[in-house]
């Protein structure tokens, strides 16, 4: 049979959303999908769209997999937007003048911000907040500008007006309702999220109309207000709310709401059975769903449908939301205005503090039916489920609100159904997260990547960890952490007992701490936590038996017993000189000489006893240890930056060294990889390492948890445009903060996943100093630079270290009579078994 | 038949060359043995040479206990071998050879068979 044309209108977060679904379902088997976009990038996420001005790019928030059209086979057109339905004769006419046939069109247009009919509203620099163009467009126009307006304070309104004021605008905010966000939030709420969010510098003016927009003689604009009042400015964005993109249904006389929006039944399908609705076009049941969330459902329905299963059912969706704006904690659940009769409502605020809290209760006294939270949202979770799943309530209806009330009713992830839905952006019920339990999930980092949950906005991460820690104890799984059989903690709690008991040796530790002898799991975490604290020579005697082959021989063991060597040079940036000698000595002892992947030099074949007289040579010609062997600081790749490239704004180079010299020998619960970029085209690679640094026109940009290797992970902007001193205080910060709370062997980028808060935390821990712990973590960092000592150095003048180095106690003169080598491509390289025993036979 | 091995007891070294939680390699005659001193002061000496690597390292593996056994971890895939049996934790089917130890007066000595 041949297949079907399918054609998808318009390409946003719904519209991927649905190409997925439907592909997953096997759709391809019985459609040729095509897929129309108006505008010139595929799906991106405009949920993230404010991210843009802080550094992401077009590609972050890309959607689309790569590959997947290719993959799937699907037909992309770009730019390509659709002017006509003929639904008689079943075509589709778009401005390239294109015709196209199809058996089934779903129509994904979205919506447009709607712009008051205001005169002058179309004048330049007026802007509306919708798409990555409209975002150049503005970050162009702030360039030249000092003040920016936006008209509409909704939740959009209010992401803008973040944005106009990072970009550096004196910030207004123009909305004709007496308050902000007045869909979500009450007078209390509003108030004081008005109150908030001037303390940050934003002008707001509410119960203001705009009658005009005029010349201005100050700015560009003058906007007239009643009552002879005037605001200048010289940028302007419309906010006001959104509409349908409908005009495609219209023209092809689908049913159409009064008030706009094409109208669908529970399927999503039209008035033409042949030609469904999703997302923000959807009129369902006389209401349109601004919310990702809702649309995602929609693509799912409407997918299923396609194929012929009709189970699933569009019934609505709960529209409550939880966000962050300009740093201030707003959420609304359900019936947040309690507009439900008979209704009653319990409310905590504390103007001081800034907190605004009320739960709407209904008439027996025993439902939530809905809250609004300004200023601290961290019931969210608990209440979101309690209104959702219609529970009763666990105790005095007023404990839901007030302040740390002792034994405050919160509800344990225990009570909750399995089908409560626990993320909602991604749509995973708390049964989802059992099964995957079930399946081996441990972390939340494992729940995270094989479910999504808290994959998207991440509100729900504090109740997805909930959920796993009750599942887990409810399996028997003992949730313990213990580094191992001889001490009963975490290497968090293994540090902590270190410093506050200020205890130096392992023996010391495992006496008050610990049992037994100790084993090769404990014994380096233990010596790398001491090097961590005190940074002895970890050679010391009382160190020595605790250190891994590696930092015992301060080498790395390769799989023939032997070592290799890799001096330190910090940046990358090495004299002819000293690239020499690395040459002669490699030369003199045979080894085989590879460049890294960190920009250094490794040597490889070192016996156990040439390492003392090797590392000599090369002290003495002044290079250092470059503790390739150890859990500490590898390097600090850098691109050549302003010293020579052309598009370099600043010293990369110079900084990496610096930083390279400043944490050289730092012990921490993983290695650290680090880079430093001259410029945004990021040669050195900054964004896949621990710390990554990336020079602007303004200052250093600084990111962080990012990782190559197996698991990749693409590093979060910390903070932008930093100076040259608070950039090293940044990071003097991060790492001892990471240093103090991670798990033995967990790379940032893990730690980060299993950070309770992930990001947001981390940025009021370092930047905010939310724990006051800022002056203890520079001044503990600082001990461990004012202590360096290259090892290699201490060692080589310590003959009673260098005894240890023979791998005959008894035969010191001789060296490991079993090692084998094959000369390969110029160099040498131990021989495979296979080779050995032809060897062997030669011989 | 099976008559008494005869063994020779060979000097190595003194107590003192070895650092208690550490490893040293031996050269024997008939190849090499990993020699260890524990926390407490005990010494034992297995096969120097990893059966997983085939490479002559385990004198310098971590020491430590499992329970009540106390083991050397190989430096290289980290297999753990009981010090008094010579018995491979992880896998039955390996089994290094133990050397007897004995100290006489400041002089380690180890056994080989003659």
């Amino acid at each position: 049979m041949a297949k079907q044309q399918l054609l998808l209108i318009g390409h946003g977060m719904v519209g991927q959303r649905y190409l997925e679904s439907l592909v997953a379902q096997g759709g391809r088997e019985h459609f040729d999908i095509t897929v129309l976009c108006a505008e010139p990038l595929p799906a991106y996420d405009r949920v993230g769209l404010t991210s843009y001005f802080s550094g992401k790019t077009a590609d972050d928030l890309s959607l689309v997999p790569e590959g997947f059209f290719e993959e799937h086979e699907i037909t992309l057109k770009l730019n390509t937007k659709v002017d006509a339905i003929d639904r008689a004769a079943k075509t589709v006419t778009t401005n390239t003048g294109e015709t196209l046939p199809y058996d089934k069109v779903v129509l994904a247009t979205g919506s447009y911000p709607f712009v008051p009919p205001i005169p002058g509203n179309d004048r330049d620099n007026c802007f509306v907040y919708r798409t990555i163009d409209d975002l150049d467009a503005m970050i162009a126009a702030s360039k030249t500008g000092k003040v920016g307006t936006v008209v509409g304070g909704g939740l959009l309104g209010l992401e803008a007006a973040k944005a106009l004021h990072d970009l550096g605008l004196e910030t207004h905010v123009v909305e004709f309702a007496p308050r902000l966000m007045a869909v979500q939030v009450d007078d209390f709420g509003g108030g004081l999220l008005k109150d908030k969010i001037q303390e940050l510098g934003v002008t707001v003016h509410t119960s203001t109309g705009t009658q005009d927009i005029v010349d201005g003689e100050h700015c560009t604009h003058r906007m007239n207000f009643g009552d002879d009042k005037h605001l200048e400015t010289d940028v302007i964005v419309f906010s006001a709310g959104i509409r349908p993109q409908d005009e495609l249904g219209r023209a092809c006389e689908l049913a159409i709401g009064e008030r706009g929006g094409i109208v669908v039944n529970n399927h999503c399908v039209t008035s033409d059975e042949d030609i469904y609705a999703i997302g923000e076009v959807a009129l369902w049941e006389g209401r349109i769903f601004g919310l990702v969330a809702p649309g995602y459902q929609m693509a799912e329905v409407a997918a299923e449908h396609l194929m012929g299963k009709a189970e699933q059912q569009f019934a609505g969706a709960d529209m409550s939301t939880k966000l962050k704006l300009m740093g201030v904690d707003v959420a609304s659940i359900g019936d947040a205005h309690g507009n439900t009769p008979g209704c009653r409502s319990t409310v905590f605020m504390d103007q001081t503090a800034g907190i605004y809290k009320k739960a709407v209760i209904s008439e027996c006294g025993k439902k939530l039916l809905g809250a609004v939270l300004v200023g601290d949202a961290a019931d969210y979770g608990n209440l979101l489920q309690l209104c959702l799943n219609e529970m009763d309530l666990p105790g005095d209806p007023s404990a839901l609100v007030a302040p740390m009330s002792d034994g405050a009713p919160l509800l344990g992830a225990d009570a909750l159904p399995d089908t409560a839905q626990i993320c909602s952006c991604n749509n995973v019920s708390k049964g989802d997260l059992c099964a995957a339990i079930d399946g081996g999930a441990q972390t939340v980092g494992d729940l995270k990547a094989c479910t999504k949950a808290s994959a998207t906005c991440g509100g729900c991460s504090a109740l997805v960890k909930q959920v796993l820690d009750s599942e887990l104890e409810k399996r028997g799984v003992e949730v313990n952490n213990h580094i191992c059989e001889h001490f009963t903690y975490s290497r968090q709690e293994i540090y902590h007992l270190v410093r506050v008991g200020q205890i130096t040796t392992f023996d010391e530790l495992l006496e008050k701490h610990g049992s037994g002898d100790g084993c090769d799991i404990c014994k380096p975490t233990v010596a790398n936590v001491l090097a961590s604290c005190w940074n002895d020579w970890v050679l010391n005697k009382p160190h020595a038996g605790l250190q891994d082959t590696n930092d015992y021989f301060l080498g790395n063991m390769q799989r023939d017993g032997t070592y290799s060597i890799v001096p330190r040079v910090a940046g990358g940036e090495i004299t002819p000189d000293k690239l020499i000698v690395l040459g002669e000595v490699a030369k003199q002892y045979d080894l085989y000489t590879k460049i890294t992947g960190g920009q250094r030099v490794d040597l490889f074949g070192a016996r156990v006893e040439q390492l003392p007289e090797i590392w000599k040579i090369l002290v003495d010609a002044g290079f250092e240890t470059g503790h390739a062997y150890g859990k500490s600081l590898r390097t600090v790749k850098s691109c050549v930056g302003s010293t020579w490239c052309r598009y370099g704004v600043k010293d990369s180079v110079g900084t990496a060294i610096q930083v390279e010299d400043r944490y050289k020998g730092l012990r921490s619960p993983h290695k650290i990889k680090m880079a430093v970029s001259g410029c945004t085209r990021e040669c050195a690679e900054a964004q896949s390492k621990d710390v990554g640094v990336i020079a602007t026109e303004k200052g250093w940009n600084l990111y962080v948890c990012g990782n190559g290797g197996m698991r990749p992970r693409h590093a979060d902007l910390f903070a932008s445009d930093l100076t040259d001193e608070q950039l090293i205080k940044t990071i003097d910060r991060f790492l001892m903060f990471y240093i103090k709370t991670a798990d033995r062997l967990q790379r940032t980028s893990v730690w980060l996943e299993n950070l309770e808060g992930g990001l947001d935390y981390l940025k009021d821990v370092i930047l905010n100093d939310s724990l006051g712990m800022g002056d203890e973590l520079e001044a503990q960092m600082q001990h461990v630079i004012e202590t360096y000592q290259c090892e290699w150095k201490s060692t080589i003048e310590d003959p009673e270290a260098v005894k240890r180095f023979n791998h005959f106690i008894n035969e010191t003169a001789e060296a490991d009579d079993n090692l084998a080598y094959v000369r390969e491509r110029g160099q040498r390289r131990p021989a495979y078994e296979h080779e050995r025993i032809e060897l062997v036979e030669e011989a | 038949m099976n008559s008494a091995v005869t063994v020779e007891w060979k000097a190595i070294c003194s107590v003192d060359d070895v650092l208690p939680g550490t490893g040293v390699g031996v050269r024997l005659p008939s190849g090499q043995a990993a020699l260890f001193r524990t926390r407490d002061g005990n010494f034992y000496a297995l096969d120097n040479m990893d059966p997983f690597s085939h490479a002559n390292v385990l004198s310098r593996g971590l020491l430590g206990s499992l329970g009540d056994k106390r083991v050397v971890a190989s430096p290289l895939y980290k297999q753990h071998f009981d010090l008094e049996t010579g018995q491979c934790i992880e896998d039955d089917s390996v089994k290094l050879t133990v050397y007897p130890v004995r100290v006489q007066g400041d002089v380690i000595e180890l056994a080989t068979p003659a």
